[in-house]
């Protein structure tokens, strides 16, 4: 079954990369649905992330074939309850609409959105959460004069990680360190062993 | 023509005394263009010879060559394709990195098939492309084509370089990946300002790691042991050999882990000679035109050990119905290869080169003497409805399985053996008799006509001592037969065979079972092969009957230099066995 999973790549900060990740998925004719790219917590090392609608077979042998590229340092996929993860979304409202309608004002408390400009003609709200949460507010701006809406791509925290900064130590090692790989089968030995 | 290479000669001898000639011997610490650097780069990773082809782009590059002529052997080829192709049949017989020259634009683009090819048989390349200047860089120049985005899906790594500085790195980096873990094709875009561009050298450090790169897996000792109880517990084991055992050099470990476990051993088509044809272990080829006994017997072995392979759709037919009962032990160097097609029991990551004498080690010594004889008759079952009939035809037309019957005779299975694409190569494959590792030379994955000719001059370079022989049908040799022009001018001592059926054989082939007969344009005309070659000075016959077939064949082998035969055989004859697309390896067709 298909399902929303967020994968997080480590890279180099090279040229021609986000090129590189990004035909891997359409190549295999999937739709990114969010793409973000931003420095990661140590210096020169770039953070992806990326969401996607599939099964988790195809998530898993995808993550593979990105992890192998030349200039990617880690990959990893995780569903969303895995991540802590945030969408931003700006708001462009009639000023006269917010002040006459007391409902806006409401609303706007209700999903906790604060105004990042106030002017005569418009007003610019700004959110931040899940994507189910925008899309609501988004709904019921719509029908209260909406001028302009924009989503930004998500951004996520592996619960699990403990930081990168001890597997870039690894990687930096001529002889990289003991990784663990899972395998389901050798999980199981007896059932394996038995014949 | 001699007054000419008379006056180049002069004009050499002139130009030595006038500049500093480098050869590998530019100190560090001196001001040299970027082009020198590149050269330099090629002499200090040991290439001798490679090929390529000149363009406004790449000029400064062939300018420095100029003076470099001495140490690197450059080999001018008629069109990009085939100097990449080149390139491919030099590092299969080599097992040296190969490197191709070519111009910005269109010769870049032409670079493209041969690019694909590599990557997905895993052939070790680096290709440097001329680029137009760098301010000049997404302006619609003369001859400018986004290089790095065309080749991105189609290469392991790729880079444009826009400062001198940065080439002896970049270049260093460039060998190191194509060379190492699972190789690849590696393709180095230069910018023409670059080339020119004079910087402080600071010597060639050849690289040997990249942070985010990490060329082989950590073997894990655990896996082995799981592995090897496997093994110490099958009754009928069998062994999947790939080029993984030809590319990690592990072709001794291979034969001695199966000959310590007595394992039969099947081999994919780029697999082929990694082991001696004639090993007592050997029981033939797998996939789609592969031998009866590996294909039917793969779904009923209880331990199935595949060895640097990839589960290509060709060789395992339908997945859900490919050796589901049987626990696969996977060894690969690859980590995204296993589990990618068939799950793996035990995945054993790492080079085989390591991992294989860790495995011979903890597995028991033994025979399976009933389980080999199980192969034994199904190929004798096969021997009597397809392989008799096909090496020894009673009808008047001749089959290319003779062909390669008397070629075997002939060369005792040791010379290297180039095919392209189709019946042809299926036959071949089939049928030639390999004593040595890297002799089978063929486009496996990707499947790319016109590949023969080309890598054929590759492979004679890569292969100097070795005779080199190209069976190519009558439809591939028309996609490249300009090299004709490189074999003349470089004396590639190459013997060509063109099997001619007339037609687009392996089309017409499944038109005739899949498509009733509906021969929808396979019936191709050729030219008259033997004047064409004739018109490049290289002899040549052609022969349509069996009594001059080995006369024929002895008298190509023992020509000096290159030779063209062209063989006519049956228009409608079949490979059998097949195994049919969406059908299984056990309903695997003798006729």
């Amino acid at each position: 079954m298909k399902k929303e999973f967020t994968i997080t790549v480590y890279t180099e900060n090279h040229i021609g990369l986000l090129n590189r990740i990004a035909i891997m998925f359409s190549r295999r004719k999937i739709n990114i649905e969010s793409l973000n790219t931003s420095p990661s917590e140590i210096e020169g090392i770039h953070r992806f992330t990326i969401v996607i609608h599939e099964v988790e077979d195809v998530v898993k042998k995808l993550v593979r074939q990105i992890e192998k590229q030349v200039e990617v340092l880690k990959a990893y996929y995780n569903n969303n309850d895995e991540i802590v993860w945030q969408e931003l979304a700006l708001y462009k409202v009639s000023t006269d609409k917010v002040i006459e309608d007391v409902k806006v004002e409401r609303l706007l408390r209700q999903y906790g959105a604060r105004a990042v400009v106030i002017r005569r003609d418009y007003t610019v709200f700004e959110t931040t959460g899940h994507r189910e949460e925008i899309d609501k507010l988004t709904e019921v701006l719509g029908n209260l004069g909406l001028i302009e809406f924009v989503r930004s791509a998500r951004v996520a925290i592996i619960n699990a990680s403990s930081g990168f900064y001890e597997k870039l130590k690894e990687f930096e090692e001529e002889k990289p360190g003991d990784e663990i790989v899972e395998n389901e089968f050798l999980d199981k030995q007896d059932e394996v062993f038995s014949m | 023509m001699s007054s000419a290479t008379e006056t180049m000669k002069k004009k050499k001898s002139e130009s030595k005394e006038t500049t500093v000639r480098p050869q590998g011997k530019v100190k560090a610490e001196t001001s040299i263009s970027g082009s020198v650097a590149v050269l330099e780069a090629l002499v200090a990773e040991g290439v001798t010879d490679f090929f390529g082809y000149p363009g406004g782009a790449i000029m400064p590059i062939y300018d420095a060559l100029y003076d470099y002529t001495d140490t690197l052997n450059h080999i001018l080829v008629r069109h990009e394709q085939g100097g990449i192709h080149a390139a491919q049949g030099y590092a299969r017989t080599s097992g040296k990195v190969g490197v191709v020259f070519a111009t910005s634009g269109p010769g870049a683009t032409n670079l493209v098939t041969g690019l694909a090819d590599a990557q997905i048989d895993s052939t070790p390349l680096v290709c440097i492309t001329g680029q137009v200047f760098a301010h000049l860089l997404g302006t619609d120049a003369f001859q400018e084509t986004d290089v790095i985005n065309i080749t991105t899906p189609v290469t392991k790594w790729n880079y444009q370089v826009t400062d001198a500085n940065e080439i002896p790195s970049v270049l260093a980096k460039a060998f190191y990946i194509a060379r190492t873990g699972r190789p690849g094709p590696v393709l180095i875009d230069i910018t023409k300002n670059a080339q020119v561009q004079k910087f402080d050298y600071q010597g060639y450090k050849p690289c040997s790691h990249i942070r985010s790169y990490r060329p082989k897996p950590i073997v894990r000792k655990e896996y082995i042991q799981a592995a090897a109880e496997l093994i110490n517990k099958a009754e009928k084991p069998f062994v999947l050999l790939g080029q993984g055992v030809i590319l990690g050099e592990a072709e001794k470990e291979f034969k001695a882990f199966i000959e310590k476990g007595g394992i039969p051993t099947a081999a994919t088509v780029l697999g082929l000679s990694a082991l001696p044809t004639d090993h007592p272990l050997h029981v033939g080829m797998l996939g789609m035109h592969g031998n009866y006994g590996p294909n039917v017997l793969t779904n009923e072995c209880d331990v199935l050990i595949a060895v640097g392979m990839r589960f290509d759709d060709r060789v395992t037919g339908r997945l859900d119905k490919y050796a589901k009962q049987a626990k696969v032990i996977h060894l690969d160097i690859d980590p995204a290869e296993i589990d990618k097609n068939v799950p793996a029991t035990v995945p054993v990551w790492g080079d085989c080169k390591e991992t294989l004498p860790l495995l011979t080690a903890l597995i028991d010594k033994k025979d399976h003497p009933e389980w080999l004889n199980t192969f034994r008759k199904m190929q004798a079952e096969e021997e009597d409805v397809v392989i008799n009939p096909e090496l020894h035809p009673k009808g008047e037309v001749m089959t290319m399985g003779e062909v390669l019957e008397v070629l075997n005779e002939l060369t005792g299975g040791d010379a290297v053996v180039v095919t392209d694409v189709g019946q042809h190569q299926m036959v071949t494959c089939r049928y030639a008799k390999f004593n040595k590792t890297r002799s089978n030379v063929t486009s496996g994955g990707l499947g790319t006509m016109g590949f023969a000719l080309p890598a054929a001059i590759g492979a004679k370079f890569g292969a100097k001592d070795r005779p080199v022989v190209a069976v190519i049908g009558d439809g591939g040799f028309q996609m490249t037969l300009q090299e004709l022009g490189t074999i003349m001018q470089f004396d590639v001592n190459v013997k060509i065979i063109i099997l001619n059926n007339n037609f687009l054989g392996m089309v017409r082939q499944w038109q005739q079972l899949f498509h009733d007969r509906r021969y929808s344009f396979v019936n191709i005309t050729s030219p008259d092969f033997v004047t064409v070659a004739k018109g490049y000075g290289i002899a040549g016959k052609s022969i349509s009957k069996r009594e001059g077939l080995k006369a024929a064949l002895s008298e190509m082998l023992e020509h000096k230099g290159a030779y063209l035969l062209e063989i006519m055989v049956g228009k409608e004859n079949n490979v059998f066995p097949m195994v049919p697309q969406g059908c299984g390896v056990a309903e695997i067709r003798l006729k």
